[in-house]
């Protein structure tokens, strides 16, 4: 219902030393119509081109400090609220390519009414 | 005969432009009050970011702020997370807590009607009827689409119900499941993704005949060699029940709110999908009183083309409902 709005890319920018960057990061909001604790968030894809990247490269933070996706999945006490925005770090030596990329991402979420895993997909073109 | 029925707006009808920031839960009280519909339903995990720690001053903003607007809470949507732990469901015993959780937040917030989600069990709904009756609060399924007022899971309830002799557990339709037509936004979408028009049109013509889904869903898929986009418009089918709005009558005791689902309303203020034109007749028939509550859910179906406006969808519901209040009174 808000895929198109899960990838901010005004966001998107490198991390580390400005010479040698050691990944990049962006700003996400949840694409569903309430909030949802983190335990939830199955899975955050970022694939650059097609190509997605480690699961282990990538950190969440809705503002309470980064936790890795496996981390993500018993942080009971913590909440994505509906609307807020959270970061994505994805550690990738020299940082988001040069040029033109499409950058994508993939929410998958358990929400427990549904028989199914639910999905959000976004793709923007990224050129940092 | 005047009827006792009540305009109200779900905050849920506001979502797009909540999300995006362009309006904030106050703007909506605002806006529901404005056009006379001042009976507010929220979805506490969508409005309250410190959801579920809600402190005694934050009821007392909420309080205040809907006072100010002449406004009143009609209605907490609730939800429950039995996936929360991957490696396995809640037990019954964590359902029943959860369950408590929201009806003591919904009590302290002055609500009396709970929107219970479809998929919780009856059982585990009989186990939360002392705590719903002691804090006054009714527990009210949502008869959402596809199922429908007499889904044999939705008697279930109903049986609890009647067992137990409560006034605190029945149901909460929502009016999509009186979808007499195919919403013309939902074709729009699909033929804007490439689903080809006679393809679109042969489904909106099977909707309107009510042959069953599954009939269309093999036309489709199978002898018109549907593409991908086509076979998930009729897919859509298994999700577009037309119930029978004359057993409204039948129902009515069991539930006190309604969540008045629509996809997108005309300029002249009519709704080309939904019946309203049958349900509002029948409900000021059998004398409900209650809360009809917009639940706008057009967003996701137009926001690749244009900008949303909930407002103004929203306000053409309402004049609908006026419209068709007045003359069910009238008849």
């Amino acid at each position: 219902m808000f895929d198109k709005y899960t990838i901010d890319p005004a966001t998107v920018a490198n991390t580390g030393p400005a010479d040698a960057p050691t990944g990049f990061s962006f700003t996400t909001k949840l694409g569903y119509y309430r909030g949802l604790g983190l335990s939830m968030i199955e899975d955050l894809k970022v694939s650059i081109d097609g190509e997605a990247l480690p699961r282990e490269a990538i950190t969440f933070d809705e503002g309470e400090g980064p936790l890795t996706l496996d981390e993500m999945e018993t942080a009971f006490d913590r909440r994505w609220p509906f609307g807020a925005p959270a970061t994505i770090t994805v550690a990738l030596p020299g940082g988001f390519p040069a040029g033109e990329h499409k950058l994508s991402l993939q929410q998958r979420l358990r929400i427990s009414y549904m028989p199914f895993p639910s999905f959000n997909n976004d793709e923007k073109v990224i050129s940092l | 005969m005047t009827s006792k029925i009540k305009r109200g707006v779900s905050l849920y009808s506001f979502q797009e432009e909540m999300f995006l920031g362009k309006m904030t839960v106050e703007d909506c009280v605002a806006f529901g009050a404005s056009i006379g519909a001042p009976g507010i339903e929220i979805l506490p995990e969508q409005n309250m970011p410190t959801f579920p720690n809600i402190s005694d001053r934050q009821v007392g903003e909420w309080q205040d702020m809907l006072a100010r607007h002449g406004a009143h809470f009609t209605c907490y949507d609730m939800f429950l997370d039995t996936k929360r732990r991957k490696d396995r469901l809640m037990t019954d015993e964590e359902q029943v807590e959860s369950i408590h959780r929201d009806l003591i937040l919904c009590n302290r917030l002055g609500i009396r009607n709970m929107r219970i989600l479809i998929f919780v069990r009856p059982d585990i709904l009989e186990k939360c009827v002392p705590m719903a009756e002691k804090l006054d609060v009714h527990m009210g399924v949502e008869v959402h689409a596809p199922w429908h007022l007499e889904h044999a899971w939705i008697l279930r309830t109903i049986e609890v119900a009647d067992r137990l002799g409560t006034k605190h557990l029945g149901i909460l339709p929502d009016m999509g499941i009186f979808m007499k037509h195919y919403p013309p936004a939902f074709r729009a979408r699909f033929e804007r993704q490439g689903a080809r028009p006679e393809v679109t049109q042969f489904i909106v013509d099977q909707h309107e005949q009510k042959v069953m889904c599954e009939y269309t869903i093999f036309e489709v898929a199978v002898k018109m060699q549907g593409n991908k986009v086509e076979v998930a418009m009729a897919e859509t089918l298994r999700h577009a029940p037309y119930a029978n709005p004359k057993r409204i009558g039948d129902y009515a005791p069991y539930f006190r709110h309604i969540q008045a689902k629509f996809y997108e309303m005309n300029e002249d203020c009519t709704d080309p999908a939904i019946a309203y034109d049958e349900v509002i007749p029948a409900l000021v028939k059998a004398g409900w009183e209650g809360t009809l509550s917009s639940e706008y859910e057009g967003n996701r179906w137009i926001q690749d083309v244009h900008e949303v406006d909930s407002r103004e969808q929203v306000r053409r519901q309402h004049v609908m409902f006026e419209r068709l209040i007045a003359q069910a009174e009238a008849a």
